[in-house]
């Protein structure tokens, strides 16, 4: 599974980032996980609202900082 | 009907009945509301519960309506307009799409990548942070519902002639290249249940009190300062129908501060109470708002010193013409 974690290192960014590392470990996947900070990389993705997670290439989170439950259950599916 | 808005107007949004309860609170307590000292303690209690509890359910409310205006899906209905009328949507959009200064930029690269003409940027740019439907409700309160319907037609009519100038101008090679380059990508926006919806709102109203609540306290202290304290002659020599350079004065101390609308309206307020005229009051708003020392460092990375010159030149110039359109206007005064 590929997560990317997307925002230009804002104290937002972060607590997403870590939800997510929390999220991954409580849903037991198997999934890298990238932060992308750079603003070009960020634009190449198509994202305009961050913080945002993307999973496997689609936008799941954008804009908002979402609690670890959450995370877990997109992550399950 | 018309007894039905005045009390929404002033009860609801206004809410006349908290300055009285107030005021016999603190009379009830041994304070004299009309001195100088008394006078101060009411207007700012009042203003800072009134001014916090309109933003807490505005942006609720406000919130609730842009979770369906991500930018993702604001770039994709633009796509489809052309001319004028994407001036004008881009304008519409600006009032609803979640925006702060501080997203300006992927919200910029995002928008030239998906090939919108950069005046069609622009009128979003200015719409997004000068009016929105929070700034139509806190005015209807304050102001009255047709004060606060002219603001936002006029705030769209700067937005819309602004982006226009800038598409005549074609400075499109004032864009930095890194952006110019950026590939199109389009993305299918997350979709939202209800509860997410909620979630979301609940989410911006805690984030926004948090980040706003000290310059509404800025903001209403020194409202209840000119309240009380500066003598009236003075307010209305300098804002007032006897200096034609209010309006000029208005903006130029109002470009550089950096406040949202929640901590502008409360001095406004004061202002107004005080003999200043109504044009200059709400070219000083609109400065604040729409244009800010940060907002032009960070849009400084996207677009070259002339274009952004052009946006700051363009946006002033507009905002002049409201405020001395309004002061001559005096069937709205």
């Amino acid at each position: 599974m590929e997560i990317k974690v997307i925002g230009t290192g804002c104290e937002k960014c972060g607590k997403l980032y870590e939800n997510t590392l929390e999220a991954v470990k409580a849903a037991g996947v198997e999934a890298n996980i990238q932060r992308v900070e750079d603003l070009l990389d960020i634009v190449r993705l198509g994202v305009m609202s961050s913080p945002a997670l993307m999973i496997d290439g689609k936008l799941a989170i954008a804009g908002r900082i979402a609690k670890v439950d959450e995370i877990r259950k997109l992550l399950e599916g | 009907m018309k007894t039905i808005w005045f009390f929404f107007q002033d009860q609801v949004l206004g809410m006349k009945w908290l300055h009285s309860l107030m005021g016999n609170l603190l009379s009830a307590l041994g304070l004299d509301t009309s001195s100088h000292i008394g006078g101060s303690i009411h207007f700012f209690l009042y203003d800072v519960i009134k001014v916090t509890a309109l933003l807490v359910i505005l942006i609720f409310v406000i919130s609730y309506i842009q979770s369906y205006f991500p930018p993702e899906r604001s770039k994709k209905i633009l796509g489809r307009f052309h001319g004028l009328g994407a001036n004008l949507m881009a304008a519409l959009l600006g009032t609803v799409t979640p925006f702060c200064s501080c997203s300006s930029i992927p919200l910029f690269m995002g928008f030239t990548s998906a090939g919108l003409p950069l005046g069609v940027t622009f009128s979003f740019l200015i719409s997004s942070p000068m009016v929105d439907l929070g700034s139509l409700m806190l005015l209807t309160g304050i102001f009255g519902g047709k004060i606060a319907i002219v603001y936002v037609l006029l705030g769209l009519a700067v937005a819309v002639l602004g982006g226009t100038v800038i598409e005549k101008l074609h400075m499109e090679n004032e864009v930095e290249e890194f952006i110019r380059m950026a590939p199109r990508v389009d993305l299918e926006s997350p979709s939202l249940t209800f509860r997410d919806r909620v979630t979301y709102a609940k989410e911006q109203v805690l984030s926004t009190l948090k980040k706003v609540f000290p310059y509404i306290l800025v903001g209403v202290a020194i409202g209840a300062l000119i309240h009380n304290w500066i003598p009236q002659k003075w307010v209305e020599s300098i804002l007032g129908s006897r200096n034609p350079f209010g309006v000029v004065l208005a903006v130029l101390v109002g470009v550089p501060m950096y406040a949202d609308i929640f901590g502008t309206v409360p001095v406004a307020e004061a202002l107004l109470a005080k003999g200043a005229q109504l044009g200059t009051i709400l070219s000083f708003m609109m400065a604040v708002t729409t244009l800010s020392l940060p907002s032009m460092v960070m849009l400084r990375k996207a677009i070259k010193p002339r274009l952004l010159g052009v946006f700051v030149a363009v946006c002033i110039t507009g905002i002049l013409l409201v405020g001395y359109l309004f002061n001559l206007l005096p069937i709205l005064a």
